[in-house]
């Protein structure tokens, strides 16, 4: 009697995959419907942009970063703006440093919007998404109205940012506030709580600290394993130590600590910190200018330096080397996203193939991000 | 269709005298073409822009609104496009297979039509056996959809199709289950006899018959969501997952089958329900016009599986999809024993009322009306609360 034979099956998904978030691929061992590995392959959106920067310059390169991570591309242009005046000592005015923190708090909770809706529609609920979207208009409208754009902005420049804020911009933003503070709750009411969707969040990708740290987990995935770190808390820039908020860490709640839903938690738990930041940002802006004198043609001094930025998806880190001409000798980009990937290979042992689309969306990964 | 036959007869619409076989094989023919053609194929189209209008409402979107009035032909223009596109059989398909996996579906669709109870007097075949030809017919879809994942030769299409034979004969037993109560309680598996078994008012529904029933009826409603691959249940293609399902290797008419099939089903199962739990056709006498009680009967049933059908439709625009061991686990682990509770509940019941007790009817419908208004204020609550200007556009 011969036993009976199964068989592994490879399963290639994507980079046409409707759940992967952009161009990833992976490469799936899966018995049945139960993974044996995920294999992430990267490298299907890269545009050589940290080699571009060699290119164009200084100046030129601020519409570049844009294109790093165009979800939340407040960030890279001010890890870049922060990057070039680390080098060149230069002072960015405080209106010119608020006018920054307030566009890129709106840019977080565009991003996290975005980030915990496409993980409902991952589920399979459509109608938070389209929710999610109408509120993300919104500030795109107001983002727009701030600097012309509503992807890709290319607000900031080295030395501040590109224009203030228009008349009447603040109490647009402030009303917009009012209203976003209730529609996050009745986002919660409508599919955070939903027995469902718990159910199918919670015990799924469980990192536990210790993991999280060893594979250089940044941003909201590495705080939703307890562990509370946040670059504009601990190592503070810009205006930051100036507000106060909290810096929500996940506390296995409905789980164990470190599952998805932990992680989808401290999104949400974000945005209502990003709120408090904004009306704190918009009651003490100063007067003033907003762009710091640079002379046209920007040369910093040779030499070296790093920047860290708290991203939407984490710690985004700008390095910086210059030899003292016009052009950067080198730069590097360390995102979020190519760290979180790595964990997935992982974590995807012993997980449901349905599971795999719920870990890619809980650890936020955005593909650009990834390849650069 | 007895009664019509001869009312037609009566009536002289075929002159005196007429071989009776040939009037009831041509009356059936042509009312059978009527409910294929004019009730059964549009159907499955005209939902799918209800549907897409009820999600655009439920997302605060608008909605296809462009072809004809409030979009009304939408589905007419979908489906001219579908058909002009390219039928595309892959290479590596197992071609006849492929070709035929969703003529099946659709028979799967077509088929229950004939024991559908329209009204009194409108039914193709009132069958003795009427419910249980309807479950039986409606399970053939599995053998379509398996069909169609298999002959895909893809892995997505093969994993859809295994997700839903897994699910649709697993769900077979819990709905079988439910629908015994009400075989029990009327004495007869023919469509009309259990609809007969019922009254207008709901306290004589057997919805309120007694507790198992109610229970009954909402994991049959829950089975057949399942059975027809809808929210929260939609794991054949889950296109989050598997981007189509057992559907992705089909374009043209032959994918045109499948969705006109899911969601003409939706059709099925709220008549299902609507027969065994929602009074059926039942309406009061008010007339002695036979042609003018029909439409009424006609018009009762078709409103009892439209709002079925939206509530199909709001459900799918509320929940998120359960995952694979889930569905198992509710279906094998609760709906079967619940199930068989009720069953035996329901023996016992009649044991003791052989008639039904009139007062827990009342009872029941009392505590359903008093749950819908609290489900009401609730919705009210929420509205209220939320009032903070929801299309407000800071920039406008």
């Amino acid at each position: 009697m011969s036993t009976l034979r199964t068989e592994e099956m490879t399963l290639n998904m994507g980079p046409q995959h409707p759940s992967t978030h952009g161009v990833l691929r992976f490469v799936v061992r899966a018995d049945g419907e139960v993974m044996r590995e995920a294999i992430p392959d990267v490298g299907y959106l890269h545009r050589s942009i940290e080699k571009i920067a060699e290119k164009v310059g200084y100046r030129g390169f601020m519409p570049y970063t844009d294109r790093v991570d165009y979800v939340c591309a407040m960030f890279t242009n001010q890890g870049w703006g922060m990057a070039c005046e680390k080098l060149a000592g230069i002072e960015v005015p405080k209106r010119g440093e608020y006018c920054r923190v307030i566009a890129a708090e709106f840019n977080r909770i565009a991003s996290h919007l975005l980030s915990v809706g496409a993980m409902a529609m991952d589920i399979g609920a459509m109608t938070p998404f389209a929710h999610v979207i109408r509120e993300r208009e919104m500030i795109n409208d107001l983002i727009e109205e701030l600097c012309g754009a509503r992807l890709t902005f290319n607000y900031m420049r080295i030395g501040g940012v590109a224009w203030d804020l228009p008349p009447g911009w603040r109490e647009k933003a402030l009303k917009y506030l009012d209203h976003f503070d209730p529609i996050l709750e009745e986002y919660n009411a409508l599919i955070s709580w939903n027995k469902i969707y718990v159910e199918r969040l919670a015990n799924v990708g469980v990192i536990t600290p210790a993991e999280a740290i060893n594979y250089n987990l940044v941003g909201p995935n590495l705080r939703a394993c307890g562990i509370k770190w946040d670059i504009r808390k601990d190592i503070p820039y810009s205006v930051y130590p100036e507000f106060e908020f909290e810096v929500p860490v996940g506390n296995g709640q409905w789980g164990k600590l470190g599952d998805s839903m932990d992680r989808y938690v401290v999104r949400i738990r974000e945005m209502a910190e990003s709120s408090k930041i904004l009306r704190q940002a918009l009651q003490k802006i100063p007067p003033g200018a907003v762009l710091a004198k640079v002379v046209r043609n920007f040369k910093p001094p040779a030499g070296e330096c790093q920047i860290r930025v708290e991203s939407g998806r984490g710690d985004m880190g700008w390095y910086l080397v210059s030899d003292g001409t016009g052009y950067p000798w080198r730069v590097h980009v360390r995102t979020g996203s190519f760290a979180a990937m790595g964990i997935i290979q992982k974590l995807s042992a012993g997980l449901m193939i349905a599971d795999l689309v719920t870990l890619i969306a809980s650890l936020d990964v955005i593909a650009p991000e990834i390849d650069r | 269709m007895h009664t019509l036959i001869q009312n037609l007869i009566a009536w002289g619409v075929f002159g005196k005298n007429p071989p009776r076989d040939l009037v009831a094989a041509i009356v059936v023919f042509v009312m059978s073409l009527i409910v294929f053609l004019v009730v059964a194929l549009p159907f499955g189209g005209i939902v799918t822009w209800v549907e897409r209008r009820v999600w655009a409402r439920i997302q605060s979107r608008v909605g296809p609104n462009r072809v004809g009035p409030q979009g009304f032909l939408q589905w007419l223009a979908d489906g001219i496009k579908i058909i002009c596109k390219e039928d595309i059989i892959p290479d590596e398909a197992d071609s006849r297979l492929f070709k035929l996996a969703p003529y099946l579906v659709m028979l799967a669709f077509i088929l229950p039509w004939a024991v559908m109870p329209f009204s009194s007097s409108l039914i193709l075949a009132d069958l003795n056996v009427g419910i249980l030809y309807m479950t039986a017919v409606t399970a053939l879809t599995v053998v379509g959809v398996l069909m169609a994942g298999w002959a895909s030769n893809n892995k997505w299409s093969l994993i859809g199709g295994v997700r839903s034979a897994a699910q649709i004969v697993s769900y077979e037993i819990p709905a079988g289950l439910s629908i015994f109560p009400v075989v029990l309680m009327t004495g007869t598996l023919s469509m009309q006899g259990i609809i007969r078994g019922q009254g207008w008012a709901p306290q004589h529904w057997f919805l309120f018959a007694n507790p198992f029933t109610f229970v009954a009826a909402n994991i049959l409603y829950m089975s057949s969501l399942a059975e027809a691959n809808r929210t929260p249940f939609d794991l054949p293609e889950a296109e989050s997952e598997l981007v189509a399902g057992f559907a992705t290797e089909y374009s043209g008419w032959r994918y045109a089958c499948f969705s006109m099939a899911e969601w003409g089903n939706l059709f099925i199962v709220g008549a299902i329900i609507t027969t065994l739990f929602l009074g059926g056709w039942q309406f009061p006498h008010v007339t002695n016009n036979v042609v003018a009680m029909n439409v009424l009967e006609v018009i009762t049933f078709t409103v009892k599986v439209l709002f079925l059908v939206f509530v199909s439709m709001w459900i799918r625009a509320t929940l998120p999809r359960v995952r694979i061991d889930q569905l198992t686990t509710a279906c094998w682990k609760y709906f079967v024993p619940i199930s068989f509770v009720n069953m035996i509940g329901t023996a016992v019941w009649v044991a003791i009322w052989p008639d039904g007790n009139v007062a827990i009817g009342y009872i029941m419908f009392a505590g359903a009306i008093v749950f819908g208004a609290v489900f009401i204020q609730r919705v009210i609550y929420y509205l209220r609360r939320s009032r903070m200007e929801v299309y407000l556009n800071p920039t406008i």
